[in-house]
Order: structure tokens, then C-alpha cells, then sequence
């Protein structure tokens, strides 16, 4: 059983949680004063490269820096200066961008193929060994293929989206359009609602709950995966971002743009909750 | 009592509206019912009382054309039935609405399928005007999960009727109810079935509900190999009402009838059938 919780005492809650740990980080960082930092493993320092070579010792920022440099970067979010000197609201706006690209085609291909699979238990048995197969490879293996056959590097990380977001849709809709009440085809039988009446009146409201369980998944996996593919491809996008401010050692950017990815990411889980709220539908 | 002595007042040989000629269903070596002939005439009301498992809900399928038999064939004004059809309006047992939609939507989903051409406010305007037939005015705007059982089935009803069939099928359209409820919409379906001059079938395990609807009672032995066993013919006066039917002469001596048979013949009688029995032209019995 779960009680009743009051919002605004669980606001508050977060936040003496989030004061304490950010008060603790900003303290410990005091203690530990500039350059006390472990020796560097040599090996670690050639991974580091330049920053490591001209002996620069980047302390853990603190949390007040990371505050300063966060409004530094919001106060300008979308300048582009040059290829490789875009603010990071261009950058988020990229790998956005490719998520929706890839994560709408996948859309459009999985839940008509998926209502077809539904519907049909012969081709679902028919594709079941494709999809079981191919659905745990990791999207990030796909990427030398992509990359081989594609030669694009930007649509390359595109297809990569696509192609890890469209399984939680294939199968929850495949699923969805299976289980669909015997008795609400059968009232649909029975009026001689005919195949297009059924499948948009009928099936897909039926489905759609489950439709879009799974293109929430999608989405979440998608903007895991999109950030891992931008690292990979280079360019633009928040991951290659991340991965610019690694090798300028800039932690404090880094630890905004986890912020970033996690605010993002929670916005677009939001938004197709809101979407899986207005197809709900309960008996 | 007198069985298989219906005095031959028509002479006149109508065709019944449903002839069913020897269906059976089989799964694998069990046969569920076999051998099932019996006919439905135009505008009368037909109860089929059996116990659980006999293959009513089956023949009430296959009836509608939800399903066919393995063997037999059922014909409907002289045509085998070879699909669900708008002419024949089912009312299921869990009133089957979609949840996603408003009683209203409902119905005009039923109306909208009969009438392709309607315009969207001639199909709310038909809707509002058939659930106020069953006194649901008031709830066209609401979800099912906003309605009680007995509104739900209600709505069920209404879509049923708004589509004008010639005949009705019932799968024990009430069995959820409380009592109370199930006499209000015993009599409700009984109203809209004569007014409309309709043809009815409806599965019941109350066999009150039995003798005050229907004119005439098939009665299945138990499965396997299920099969008609007598038709019983309700003699008692129309209009019937519920509140006085237990004072209706003749009403204790045709209930008897019908729950000695549920609770002992049923069981003897199944398996094979006695001698002189003709699957085509089971006993007709008057009480
Ligand atoms: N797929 C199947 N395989 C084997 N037997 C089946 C199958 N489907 C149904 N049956 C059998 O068919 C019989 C008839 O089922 P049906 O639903 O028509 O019974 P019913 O008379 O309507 O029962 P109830 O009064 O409980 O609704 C049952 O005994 C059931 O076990
Ligand atoms: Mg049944």
C-alpha cells in the first residue's frame, strides 16, 4: 500500500537533498585546495593528452563554478561561431534533431508493420526469429555498417536512432494489435464495420495505449543512444560536444551537459506521457 | 404429459425465418453438440436453456455468424449464413461496449456502419434518440467505465436495436445483473423486440426469464455430444409481466418442467438418444 504524499513536502525533501549534496561537493572541494590532486598514472596522462602534456592539473570543478559557467553558456546558448564552436543549445538542438529524424521514421515503419504482424499470426511467426535476433544487437554495432554503406556520417547516426528505436515500437504494437479484446472485433464483425473501420476505430484506439508504452521506450533509447553516436561521428550533436569538452578537460561543461542530456531526456519522456494520457482509455 | 402432440392448426407450411439442419462442433475426437436441427419463425421469441459447457454460446455463434460449424448448415430467410451480418444484431453477455468511447459514440459507431452516408450529426442525433428509448438520455456523454452495469448493458441494448435487425441474439444478456435491474431490462427488451416485430434468440440460464420472454424453449441435454432434447412450447398469455407471471395459470407446472429437466434429465438423457427420437423434429412439448 502506498500512502498519500504531500507534493509540497516531497519538493522540499528534494531539495534539502540536492542543498546537501552540492553543499557537500562545494565543501570537499574547498579542503582539497588547488593542486593536491593523486599523482597521474603515466598512462592515464597520454590518454589525457595536450591538457596532461602541458602539465595542467584540472581540479574537479566545484559546484558554484559549474553554476557560473552554466549561465555563462545559457546567456548564449545558440551562436555558432565556426564548425567547431557552436553553443549548447545548437548542439542539443542537433542530436534533437537526428532523435526525431530517426525516432519518426522509425515510427512510421514500425507501427503500420507491427499492425500488420499483429493482425496476422502467420507473419508474426514469420519475423519473430528476424526480430528476436536482431533486436539485442547494441545500435552502436550497426554504426561501421551504417557508416560503410550510408558514407555520411550524420545520416549514419540517424540510422542508428532508427533503427534502436524501432523494436520497443514493433513489438508493442505488434503486441498491442494481437491482444486487442475478442469481443470488440466481434461487435465489429457483427456491424459489418468493414477492415479500415475496424483497424482505425476499433484496433488502433484499443492498441494505442500500448503503442505509445513503446514509443516511449524508444525515445529513452534513443536519446541514450543518440549521445553514444554523436561521440562516435563527430561534428555536431550534445555527444560530440561532451566529447570536445573531454579533450579540452573542461569537467565543468561536461557535468552540464549530463544535466542538459537528463533535462532533455526527461522532457521528451514527459511529452509522450502526456501523449499516452490522452489515449488512455480505462473500463 | 402429451409430448410430440402440437395439434396441426396451420396447415399453411411457413419456411421458419433461421432453419439450423444438423450443425455439430467438433474438437479433435470430442463433439461437443451434434445433430442440432430447430427453427426460429418470423417475429417469435426462442429461449435455449442448457447447462454450462452444452455449446450454447457456440450456436449462438454460429447463428450469428461469428463462427460455423463443423457440420450442418443454418440458414436465415432461405440463405446459408455465411458471415456476421447487420441484420442479425447481437447483445453479448459483458455488453461488449468500447471503453474508449461515449455511450453516444458508441451507438453512432453501430449506426454509422448501417448507414455509411449519414452525416456525423445525424448519426449523434439517431444515437441520443435510441438510448432514450432504453431511458439514457441522460449518460449519451458518458464513458462506460462512468456507467453502471446495468447502464452498460443498457447501452449495449440501445446499440443493438439502433441498427433495426431483424433478429436479435442474446448470449445471457443479463446473467450479471442484480434482479432487480435484470426485470427492468427483461421488459425493456421484451417492449423493443415486439414493437419492432423482431425474430429473437437469447441463451438464458434463469428460467424465469425463459417463460416470460420467450414462446418457445429448446432444452439441451449436457455435452458431449450435446443435442436438443425437447422444445418446450410457452403457452402462457402475452403480454406477460413479471411482477404477476408466478400467478399465471399453467406458470408452476412449466417451470417444474423445465427445472426438473435442468436438474435430472439433462443428465440422463445425455449421450445417446432414446428410441424414436428424430434429431430433425425434437419432441415439442405443451404443458
Ligand atoms: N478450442 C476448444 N477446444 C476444445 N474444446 C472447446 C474449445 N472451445 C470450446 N470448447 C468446448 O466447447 C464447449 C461449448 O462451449 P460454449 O461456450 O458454447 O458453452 P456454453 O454452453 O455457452 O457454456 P456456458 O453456459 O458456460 O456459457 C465447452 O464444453 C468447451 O469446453
Ligand atoms: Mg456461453
Amino acid at each position: 500500500m502506498q500512502r498519500e504524499v504531500s507534493a509540497w513536502r516531497a519538493a522540499l525533501l528534494s531539495l534539502v537533498i540536492l542543498a546537501l549534496f552540492l553543499g557537500g561537493w562545494e565543501l570537499a572541494l574547498q579542503g582539497a585546495g588547488q593542486g593536491g590532486g593523486p599523482a597521474l598514472d603515466p598512462e592515464y596522462a597520454a590518454l589525457l593528452g595536450q591538457a596532461a602534456a602541458t602539465g595542467g592539473q584540472t581540479p574537479m570543478p566545484k559546484p558554484s563554478e559549474i553554476g557560473r559557467r552554466l549561465f555563462q553558456l545559457l546567456s548564449d546558448p545558440f551562436y555558432i561561431r565556426g564548425p567547431n564552436d557552436q553553443g549548447i543549445g545548437i548542439q542539443i538542438a542537433w542530436s534533437l534533431g537526428r532523435v526525431l529524424l530517426g525516432f519518426g521514421i522509425a515510427a512510421l515503419v514500425a507501427i503500420p508493420l507491427g499492425f500488420v504482424i499483429g493482425m496476422s499470426p502467420l507473419l508474426n511467426a514469420a519475423l519473430n526469429p528476424f526480430i528476436q535476433v536482431l533486436r539485442p544487437v547494441s545500435p552502436l554495432a550497426w554504426m561501421p555498417l551504417a557508416l560503410f554503406t550510408i558514407q555520411d556520417s550524420s545520416i549514419s547516426a540517424v540510422f542508428v536512432i532508427f533503427i534502436c528505436s524501432i523494436w520497443p515500437m514493433l513489438l508493442n504494437t505488434a503486441f498491442g494489435v494481437s491482444a486487442v479484446r475478442r469481443e470488440w472485433l466481434n461487435v465489429a464483425r457483427t456491424l459489418e464495420a468493414g477492415t479500415w473501420r475496424t483497424a482505425f476505430r476499433v484496433i488502433l484506439p484499443a492498441a494505442a495505449p500500448t503503442i505509445l508504452t513503446g514509443m516511449r521506450i524508444s525515445i529513452g533509447i534513443a536519446w541514450l543512444v543518440i549521445v553514444a553516436a554523436e561521440m562516435l561521428v563527430g561534428g555536431t550533436g550534445i555527444g560530440y560536444w561532451v566529447w570536445n569538452q573531454w579533450n579540452n578537460l573542461s569537467i565543468a561543461d561536461i557535468c552540464i551537459a549530463i544535466l542538459m542530456i537528463g533535462l532533455v531526456g526527461l522532457a521528451l519522456d514527459r511529452l509522450l506521457g502526456l501523449a499516452a494520457r490522452a489515449v488512455a482509455w480505462n473500463e | 404429459m402429451p409430448e410430440g402432440s402440437l395439434p396441426k392448426e396451420k396447415t399453411v407450411v411457413t419456411r421458419p425465418y433461421v432453419q439450423v439442419e444438423g450443425i455439430a462442433r467438433r474438437y479433435g475426437p470430442t463433439t461437443v453438440f451434434e445433430n442440432v436441427w430447430f427453427g426460429v419463425n418470423r417475429g417469435e421469441f426462442v429461449c435455449l436453456v442448457g447447462h454450462s459447457g452444452c455449446g450454447k454460446t457456440t450456436i449462438l455463434n454460429i447463428l450469428a455468424g461469428l463462427d460455423a460449424p463443423s457440420e450442418g448448415v443454418v440458414l436465415a430467410d432461405g440463405r446459408e449464413i455465411a458471415g456476421p451480418s447487420l441484420q442479425h444484431a447481437v447483445i453479448f453477455q459483458g455488453h461488449a461496449l468500447v471503453p474508449w468511447m461515449t455511450a453516444e459514440q458508441n451507438v453512432a459507431f453501430a449506426l454509422g456502419s448501417k448507414h455509411r452516408d449519414w452525416p456525423r450529426h445525424r448519426l449523434a442525433e439517431a444515437a441520443r434518440a435510441a438510448l432514450a428509448k432504453v431511458g439514457l438520455e441522460g449518460a449519451a456523454g458518458r464513458k462506460p467505465s462512468e456507467l453502471s452495469g446495468g447502464m452498460k448493458q443498457r447501452v449495449g441494448i440501445a446499440r443493438a436495436f439502433a441498427i433495426t435487425p431483424k433478429m436479435m441474439l442474446m448470449d445471457e444478456p443479463f446473467s450479471a445483473l442484480d434482479a432487480l435491474t435484470r426485470g427492468a431490462l427483461q421488459e425493456e427488451v421484451s417492449r423493443l423486440v415486439t414493437e419492432a416485430g423482431q425474430t429473437a434468440f437469447m441463451i438464458t440460464h434463469d428460467v424465469d426469464e425463459a417463460i416470460l420472454l420467450s414462446d418457445r424453449i429448446l432444452l439441451m441435454t449436457n455435452g458431449p455430444r450435446a443435442r436438443v432434447a425437447e422444445v418446450v412450447v410457452n403457452t402462457l398469455p402475452k403480454p406477460r409481466v413479471r411482477a404477476t407471471l408466478h400467478h399465471q395459470p399453467g406458470y408452476h407446472a412449466l417451470r417444474d418442467h423445465i427445472m426438473d429437466f435442468l436438474i435430472t434429465r439433462s443428465r440422463t438423457l445425455a449421450g445417446a438418444p432414446p428410441d424414436g427420437y428424430d434429431p430433425r423434429r425434437p419432441p415439442e412439448v405443451i404443458i
